[in-house]
């Protein structure tokens, strides 16, 4: 078995260090070594989206790199988008439009769902179809969850407004 | 996206004022923040001090003798904790066991588990490993050696029913469904149900235009986005607990007791988050060898599967190979209708051939009938139930048909159905005869529909409509309400909450109480917990667990209406519950408030409930849907998408919109995509999620939710369940409109570009 390497990255915010072997990918240290159980397993190859995370700002499978690469990286999970004490926009957004029921790909769901609104801040309903569809649903339809990303776009961007209204 | 007044427009009651507090209202679900956060704990999630890891080795061919089992390799290697075959599992001879939603044979369940004299599908269970980290019990399992006598795989159901066909399981014989009879020798078709009703040749004499099809669909899968997984401890003490995400806690347990041949009462499972199940997930795949490499090895064992794992080896709904042909007089009422039904079982014997063979005509009131229907082996994976379980294949041949009849006719296929429609007092060819149902209200609402008044303009646009059918479930739940002293309740309940259930039964129990939703805290607890409840399946939760819940806020009423009357030392009689107070003579209280005063005054409030009503009120749904078809690929898009369904009534009308959606997509991928491509070795060539392709958010339009209610008079709030209809029209609305928009008819599922085109070019030459 090959050695354990030293990983040093910065994990929703925070600068974690960690032991892992070169087979083993972001998605099995951030679940079994950091107990971020957020991301989820769903395929193992890449297909389903349920394990998104995001890398420098993009949203990345975590089960198809592995940990090692990310020594200097900036992770974000769905542990981490929380404010203090409430919710992220997106959040919310999912649960005011009923855009869950199992739960499984929420976590990935609502992460994909953020590097697209950070890149993309008001997409069209085909710009979301398009963008997310690596990150499957099998309970809703998807009908909610485009639903609910429009609302968060839409408070994403009246929250910017305010905070530029602030500014001046 | 309709909304519920649509509903009422359809009911003709949108100036009454809401009849209900809290039914009707969409409050945040209450395990809403834990599933946005990732805080909530699924299956793979939950880790046990101590744990290891566990791996199965699966049987790389579809058909064979196991002559051998070598483990000692696996098991000198260094890390390696226990290992478990079949002969770790106590043979459990010819032994029937009831699981709630239908009964099994423990030896074939068993076999399933780890198989014991023969593989029957790719994929099947051999052996398991625990070992201290995941890389290496599969690795160990690889070192496990196996030597198969390979034997000629079964794939097709018209093959496997040949005499000359290999049989895969010599303990079959066919059973007669009607009178018990069994078959004296070994064969792969396990049961034959025959349904009759009038007279089928006097019915198609009298039949203007007759139309008769065939019909073939392929093996599907829930294709749940969380695999499956088990943990077990099987404790220094001897007490097994298993925590795993299911669709029933109380089968788990049983499954496991059976087939560990241990004492039920020591087996305790804990329900993890279930990401996903649509009746996938009621089997036991891996709980019990987990307990027996746990038993080994002393350790909590958890062992997971991956996508192929999934695929190749759980339970997929069946494919099959259906006739149907159906006459109708010049007006176009149906005269005669008869089905022949061949349902594939995969390696042991149990499809849904007999809900099939009830569904295939449970839309129409069919004077004259029969429907013959076949549960066949063939080496697939032993299929399961997968929303409206044999629905769904049945309703896409029979409403083809039905779409064919209407041309012939040149009726409108919305006005045949209103003609023949199911209603109060139709009989089924099965024999039953339905209460109110709402399969009428249902077209009147898609003919009402602004989609339907929408005419369509382009070319290769098409529309096609189709109706489908469940029966709904009762079966057993209990519910615990313990009463706060603040005057909230903790609600502990059995039922595993796999679409936002917690929440539409606390929805309940709080309009009975007249509390909000939010101060309800429901809870899905262990089996040493709560009550016995049967699985979370035949779309009976809300119905059913919802009913127990009404029983515990009906018995705390009780409870609060003689203590109030002990309390203000009045006769009891004069003191009743109402509109959420306690109400005597001189003063009326609401529950939080005398539940705060008798906290402190005598003993804690502790309410029960349960529930074991067979009245489900069967459900119907009718889907209008347009399409677009590609003359040069055969790709079909969808350009809208409308359902209509009968909910009886909308505990939380956003989930119940959320089912109709989720049902609907889960049926077009049905439809258009979804199926198990296998090889001529019976190798399952796309077992993963970029070739067995699920309907992703591109591929869809919005999907329009028409609520209808009926309230069901066998419900104390008037529910019906929601979540299998959905899935049963579109296969079938989808050919027709596949029809309606390049004039080919499609008689085999999936309708996947390549095969319209195919026909598309038949056509042409």
């Amino acid at each position: 078995m090959a050695k354990k390497r030293i990983v040093t990255a910065t994990i929703n915010g925070r600068e974690e260090e960690f032991l892992c072997q070169p087979r083993q990918t972001l998605l099995e240290v951030l679940r079994n070594t950091l107990n971020l159980t957020g991301a989820k397993e769903g395929c193992s190859n890449g297909n389903c989206g349920a394990c998104s995370v995001l890398i420098n700002g993009r949203a990345v499978n975590s089960c198809m790199v592995l940990a090692v690469e990310e020594e200097g990286a900036d992770i974000e999970t769905i542990e981490g988008l929380a404010p203090g004490n409430g919710l992220d926009p997106l959040q919310e957004a999912f649960l005011e439009n009923a855009a869950l029921q199992c739960g499984i790909c929420t976590p990935g769901y609502i992460m994909a769902a953020k590097a697209f609104l950070d890149e993309n801040p008001n997409p069209t309903e085909k710009e979301i179809r398009f963008s997310l569809a690596g990150n499957l649903c099998r309970c809703t339809g998807y009908d909610k969850i485009v639903r609910a990303i429009q609302q968060a776009a839409k408070q994403r961007a009246e929250q910017s407004a305010s905070c530029e209204k602030e500014t001046v | 996206m309709a909304t519920i007044d649509e509903t009422k427009a359809v009911e003709g009651s949108g100036d009454t004022p809401p009849k209900y507090k809290v039914i009707g209202t969409r409050p945040i679900r209450h395990d809403g923040a834990d599933k946005v956060t990732g805080r909530a704990l699924y299956g793979a999630d939950i880790k046990v001090k101590g744990m290891i890891y566990g791996a199965v080795l699966r049987s790389p061919h579809a058909h064979a003798n196991i002559i051998s089992i070598d483990t000692s390799k696996a098991e000198a290697l260094p890390g390696v904790r226990a290992v478990a075959t079949s002969a770790d599992l106590p043979e459990p001879g010819d032994k029937i066991a009831e699981l709630g939603e239908g009964s099994v044979v423990l030896n074939h369940l068993s076999s399933n588990n780890l198989a014991r004299t023969k593989v029957l599908y790719k994929g099947h269970a051999v052996a398991a490993v625990a070992a201290d980290n995941l890389h290496l019990a599969q690795e160990a399992a690889n070192l496990i050696e196996v030597k198969y006598e390979v034997l000629p795989p079964v794939m097709d159901v018209l093959k496997a029913m040949e005499d000359s066909a290999p049989v895969l399981n010599p303990d079959v014989r066919t059973e007669e469904a009607s009178t018990g009879e069994k078959g004296d020798k070994p064969t792969n078709i396990a049961k034959h149900i025959v349904f009759e009703k009038g007279d089928l040749e006097k019915g198609f004499a009298e039949a203007e235009h007759i139309v008769e099809r065939e019909f073939r669909t392929s093996t599907v899968h829930q294709g749940y986005i969380e695999p499956h997984v088990a943990t077990a401890l099987w404790n220094n003490d001897g007490q097994i607990t298993i925590w795993t995400p299911t669709q029933g806690t109380f089968s788990v347990r049983q499954q496991v007791a059976e087939l560990l041949f241990v004492p039920l009462a020591r087996v305790k499972v804990v329900p993890a988050e279930i990401g996903g199940g649509f009746g996938g997930k009621i089997s036991v795949y891996l709980a019990p060898a987990a307990a027996v490499l746990s038993r080994k090895s002393g350790a909590p064992v958890q062992i997971v599967m991956d996508r192929t794992d999934v695929l190749q080896a759980t339970g997929p709904t069946p494919g099959s190979a259906i006739k149907i042909k159906m006459g109708v007089d010049a007006e176009g009422r149906i005269t005669a209708a008869e089905a022949w039904m061949a349902y594939e079982a995969g390696g042991y014997p149990g499809s849904p051939i007999g809900a099939g063979a009830m569904c295939v005509f449970s839309c129409y009131d069919i004077p004259n009938g029969r429907v013959e229907g076949y549960d066949v082996c063939v080496n697939k994976p032993r299929t399961n139930a997968y929303r409206a379980p044999g629905a769904t294949n049945a309703a896409f041949a029979t409403e083809t048909v039905v779409d064919e009849l209407c041309e012939k006719l040149g009726m409108a296929p919305v006005d045949f159905r209103l003609l023949n429609a199911s209603k109060e007092g139709t009989r089924r060819i099965d024999g039953v005869t339905y209460p109110r149902v709402g399969l009428i209200e249902t077209l009147e609402a898609i003919k009402a529909s602004d989609h339907f008044k929408t005419p369509l303009t382009g070319k290769n646009q098409g529309r096609g409509i189709g109706s489908g059918f469940w029966f709904n479930a009762g079966l057993k739940s209990a519910v615990t309400a313990t009463v706060n002293t603040d005057g909230s309740v903790s609600l502990l309940e059995g039922s595993t909450d796999i679409g936002g259930s917690r929440t539409a039964i606390a929805m309940q129990f709080a309009e009975t109480l007249g509390l909000a939703a939010e101060d309800i805290k429901p809870y899905v607890v262990d089996t040493d917990s709560v009550g016995y409840t049967d699985v979370t399946g035949g779309s009976r939760v809300t119905y059913a667990t919802g009913w127990a819940a009404y029983e515990a806020a009906k018995d705390l009423q009780r409870q609060v209406v003689a203590r109030a009357a002990e309390l203000w030392d009045v006769d009891p009689a004069l003191v009743s519950y109402e509109d959420g107070h306690v109400v005597g003579p001189d003063k009326s209280v609401c529950f939080k408030e005398i539940a705060m005063e008798l906290s402190t005054t005598g003993e804690p409030l502790v309410g029960s409930g349960v529930s074991n009503h067979n009245e489900p009120g069967g459900a119907f749904g009718t889907h209008l849907i347009d399409v677009d078809v590609d003359p040069d690929t055969g790709k079909v898009d969808i350009l809208r998408y409308t359902a209509a369904q009968d909910c009886g009534t909308a505990i939380h009308p956003a989930y119940v919109e959320g089912q109709i959606q989720g049902g609907a997509v889960q049926g077009i991928g049905w439809g258009l995509n979804e199926e198990y491509w296998y090889d001529e070795e019976g190798s399952m060539r796309n077992a993963n999620f970029l070739d067995y392709r699920i309907p992703t958010c591109y591929d869809l339009p919005m999907i329009d939710a028409i609520i209808v209610e009926v309230p069901n008079p066998g419900h104390p709030y008037g529910v019906r369940g929601v979540g299998e209809v959905p899935i049963v029209p579109p296969p079938a609305a989808l050919e027709a409109a596949i029809y309606d928009a390049v004039g080919v008819r499609m008689y085999e599922l999936p309708m996947s570009p390549p095969r319209v085109l195919h026909e598309l070019l038949k056509k042409e030459s």
